[in-house]
């Protein structure tokens, strides 16, 4: 028997409205609850029907004009370049990310459209252009100025390339090639074993002896727990 | 408008569907009792794929797996969160207590941190020994058998220690350390702290055929399609719909009060479905309240009539009385050691696979009671946050922080996996003066009156959190590592968490023998209503420096065998 559908019949509650308007009373059995199977839904990764009406609502903003657009775009690709191996920030989509992270967390919006404003002020006043039609190397002078922070009190152009920074890095790292790039190996189905030995190794690190019976013997892993009366595992 | 009332009598209505709601709901369906279970938000399946985010990839979702929508990320498997739309709680006397709801079948056992340890005979009884806080009426033999039989049931992977005041259970086997605990088990030895394995309800071994083996992915906060890790749902209440168990469940249908009779008797309850907003009435020859206990405190207190005029069950005073949380405070370290790692699978299980139980003698040290040490770390996967200040480190070795360009990924890379951080988790003195009670002047969007907060630490809180972040401090410059922020002040309570924060609040309803001084006798049963039972934390008299669900578990599988004793001798 499938078990979703026999728990599905029994789900009342919100469906037992529905029936109560039509003259029947909720806590009687039904097999009229909805019985629309599940789908994978890969897009919207587990969200709630309220969840989705939120990002679509956002997607359907537009918070930067194309002008800050394409100046993310170029800064962007300053803060993490292409290497010879992974794309830059701005190939791999992170305007488009920092474009949703602005809507969706407000606080960060005076900060990012002022922080622009002042990249393009700069650059019309020191070259007489804006920010991302200046060379390569008047826009890193530009950037070499407000890129490493005062410890005790950054400055307000500081604390926008603080969080440029921020959002580039995390853009990147938590895009599909960044993961790639850093080497991160898990999110997957596996059997855990412990540290690999040349790792253990180099660390000087080891396993206590007394704990190894402790440890799960993977090989077993799915033979069915069994015990003593003295709570020692038999199998 | 007019009540709906269902013509079906229901031997039990169990109000909410977390550890204890769905332990009783599988004891009780199965002595063969027909069970109605009200939950107040919507159903949930791990295996639903619509509603899965376990494995998911972070650029699956435009926001990278930000909390702005859901408060620990947006992966985690909690509807609900520190704020509910709609739903609100309040303060009293510039109290800052946050009160975590989850609106789901199964409700927070979907997202906790499976920490699944046992209270011993000292925690019952901590009052013989220092004499501050009540013990409880019953001790560890009364419960042991239980928690025996949810370890059995549910499984726990763990290690026999043979600690007196951390009783050993049956244990699945449990995995090895990560790299950076086997650092954490160095250093905490040179500052004679013990660490054993972790005790957590995930299954490293098969336990029954219903349930998969733990895939080692460490999400377990956002619920397993392999039923892998203990959910009420998975692990409780789909298996009693499978052992054909007469339970009708009620979703996203909001309880509003217990319904009663001339003799003051529990006769059902009364809620809201949150999908009409009618109001619809249940018949129940027993009540078991399972909603977490500030939510049942709450329905019990709005449960008025003029044989409970204060609040069902209520003639001593004390319901939402003796509130109390965990304690807890945090500190980080930047371990220069794991620079520059070798990258590998080490997602492990989801959270730690050792920890430190309390381990000093509190007569000699200014504050009573103790707490235990988490510890996490390691390559976790990127998620948003990732990166954030990719070079901060740089200043402990003299050079630059900031920058943009290349040099950055390399940073990136260097510093990976190179921090590590505890959580200290201990045992607060239950109050009188720290409670939740009815704000006469707020609703809910269903017309309920919400939940107003008084809470205010001692200094018995802030000694031991002050304690706690001289313990990690100096395990981690044992570790050769660099202590993250600043020690917290007096002023910041030493980091001490704000009350509730860490998710623990019990102690609402409490359990004793004097009904003068206690709401539940010692199977949970109200005084005052004999057909009304509290299986959630509410009857907790104290909380040890336990998480407080294996004992949730434990006791509601006791009081379901007492309720199912009740009915056999017709005393119900």
């Amino acid at each position: 028997m499938d078990r979703r559908k026999s728990i599905k019949s029994i789900i009342l509650g919100g469906v037992a409205g529905g029936l109560a308007l039509n003259g029947c009373k909720p806590g009687v059995d039904s097999d009229t609850t909805s019985t629309e199977e599940a789908v994978v839904d890969e897009k919207y990764f587990g969200r709630t029907p309220e969840e989705k009406e939120q990002i679509a609502k956002l997607n359907a903003e537009q918070f930067f004009n194309e002008h800050q657009m394409e100046t993310l775009g170029v800064l962007c690709a300053l803060i993490l370049p292409a290497n010879e191996k992974y794309g830059s920030a701005t190939d791999i989509g992170v305007p488009d990310f920092i474009e949703f992270m602005a809507k969706d967390i407000p606080a960060y919006q005076t900060q990012l459209k002022g922080g622009l404003m002042w990249l393009d002020h700069t650059s019309n006043k020191d070259y007489g252009v804006e920010f991302k039609k200046a060379t390569p190397e008047q826009q890193k002078v530009i950037l070499d100025a407000i890129a490493y922070p005062d410890k005790e009190e950054p400055t307000y152009e500081q604390n926008f390339f603080s969080l440029m920074r921020n959002l580039t890095v995390t853009g990147y790292y938590t895009s599909k090639e960044g993961i790639e790039d850093l080497g991160y190996k898990g999110n997957t189905p596996n059997v855990w074993d412990g540290v690999p030995q040349d790792v253990l190794d180099k660390h000087g690190k080891s396993y206590p002896k007394e704990w190894m019976p402790k440890f799960v013997e993977q090989s077993k892993r799915n033979v069915m727990a069994e015990w003593d009366d003295d709570m020692n595992l038999i199998t | 408008m007019q009540i709906i009332e269902s013509s079906t009598m229901y031997d039990v209505i169990i109000v909410g569907s977390g550890a204890g709601g769905g332990m009783a709901t599988k004891v009780l369906s199965e002595a063969g009792l027909k069970v109605a279970v009200v939950e107040a938000g919507p159903f949930f399946d791990p295996k639903d794929p619509k509603q899965q985010t376990q494995f998911k990839w972070p650029y699956e979702s435009p926001r990278r797996g930000a909390n702005t929508v859901r408060d620990f990320g947006e992966f985690d498997m909690a509807l609900g969160g520190w704020n509910i739309e709609g739903e609100p709680y309040t303060q009293k006397n510039g109290s800052k207590f946050a009160w975590f709801r989850s609106r789901m079948l199964g409700g927070r056992t979907n997202h906790w941190g499976r920490i699944s340890l046992r209270f011993s005979e000292r925690d019952f009884k901590h009052k013989d020994v220092d004499g501050l806080g009540e013990n409880w009426p019953i001790g560890y033999d009364d419960v042991k058998p239980y928690y025996d039989k949810v370890d059995k049931l549910i499984g726990v992977f763990g290690s026999k220690e043979g600690l007196v005041n951390e009783p050993d259970g049956f244990f699945l086997p449990a995995p090895k350390p990560r790299l950076h605990e086997l650092y954490y088990m160095d250093g905490a030895k040179k500052s004679g702290v013990p660490v054993i394995p972790a005790r957590m309800s995930m299954v490293t071994k098969k336990v029954n055929k219903d349930r998969g083996v733990c895939v080692y992915c460490g999400q377990c906060a956002r619920s397993c399609q392999y039923y892998a890790d203990f959910s009420s749902g998975s692990c409780l209440i789909f298996p009693a719909q499978n052992n054909g168990g007469q339970i009708d469940l009620f979703v996203n249908s909001m309880v509003r009060e217990v319904t009663t009779n001339d003799e003051g008797k529990a006769t059902g309850v009364l809620y809201i479905n949150k999908e009409d907003r009618k109001e619809y009435r249940l018949k129940g020859k027993v009540v078991v309240m399972a909603a977490s206990a500030c939510s049942s405190a709450r329905i019990l207190l709005n449960s008025k009539s003029k044989q409970h005029p204060a609040g069902l069950g209520n003639s001593s005073g004390l319901i939402g009385k003796y509130l109390h949380d965990s304690t807890g405070s945090s500190r980080g370290g930047f371990i220069p050691a794991l620079m520059d790692r070798k990258m590998y699978n080490e997602d492990g299980v989801g959270g730690m696979h050792v920890y430190s139980p309390w381990w000093l003698d509190n007569k000699k040290l200014d504050f009573p009671r103790g707490y235990h040490i988490e510890v996490w770390g390691g390559m976790g996967m990127p998620n948003y946050g990732f990166g954030f200040n990719p070079n901060g480190f740089n200043e402990y070795f003299g050079e630059k922080v900031g920058g943009y360009g290349n040099s950055l990924r390399a940073d990136v890379k260097k510093y990976y996996g190179a921090t590590l951080g505890f959580g200290g988790r201990g045992e607060s003195i239950a109050q009188e003066t720290n409670y939740c009670e009815i704000d006469p002047t707020t609703v809910d969007e269903y017309g309920i009156p919400v939940l107003r907060f008084n809470y205010e630490w001692t200094d018995y809180e802030r000694k031991q959190a002050k304690h706690m972040q001289e313990t990690f401090e100096e395990i981690i410059h044992n570790m050769g590592g660099k202590v993250l922020g600043d020690t917290p002040t007096a002023e910041q309570d030493y980091g001490l968490n704000k009350p509730g924060e860490i998710i623990h609040e019990v102690g609402t309803t409490r359990m004793g023998d004097n009904p003068k001084t206690s709401v539940v006798n010692k199977y949970e049963q109200m005084h005052d209503v004999d057909n009304v039972f509290i299986v959630d934390a509410g009857p907790f008299v104290s909380q040890a420096d336990k998480n407080p669900t294996w004992t949730i578990l434990a006791l509601a599988w006791r009081t379901s065998d007492y309720i199912v004793e009740q009915f056999k001798q017709q005393n119900i």
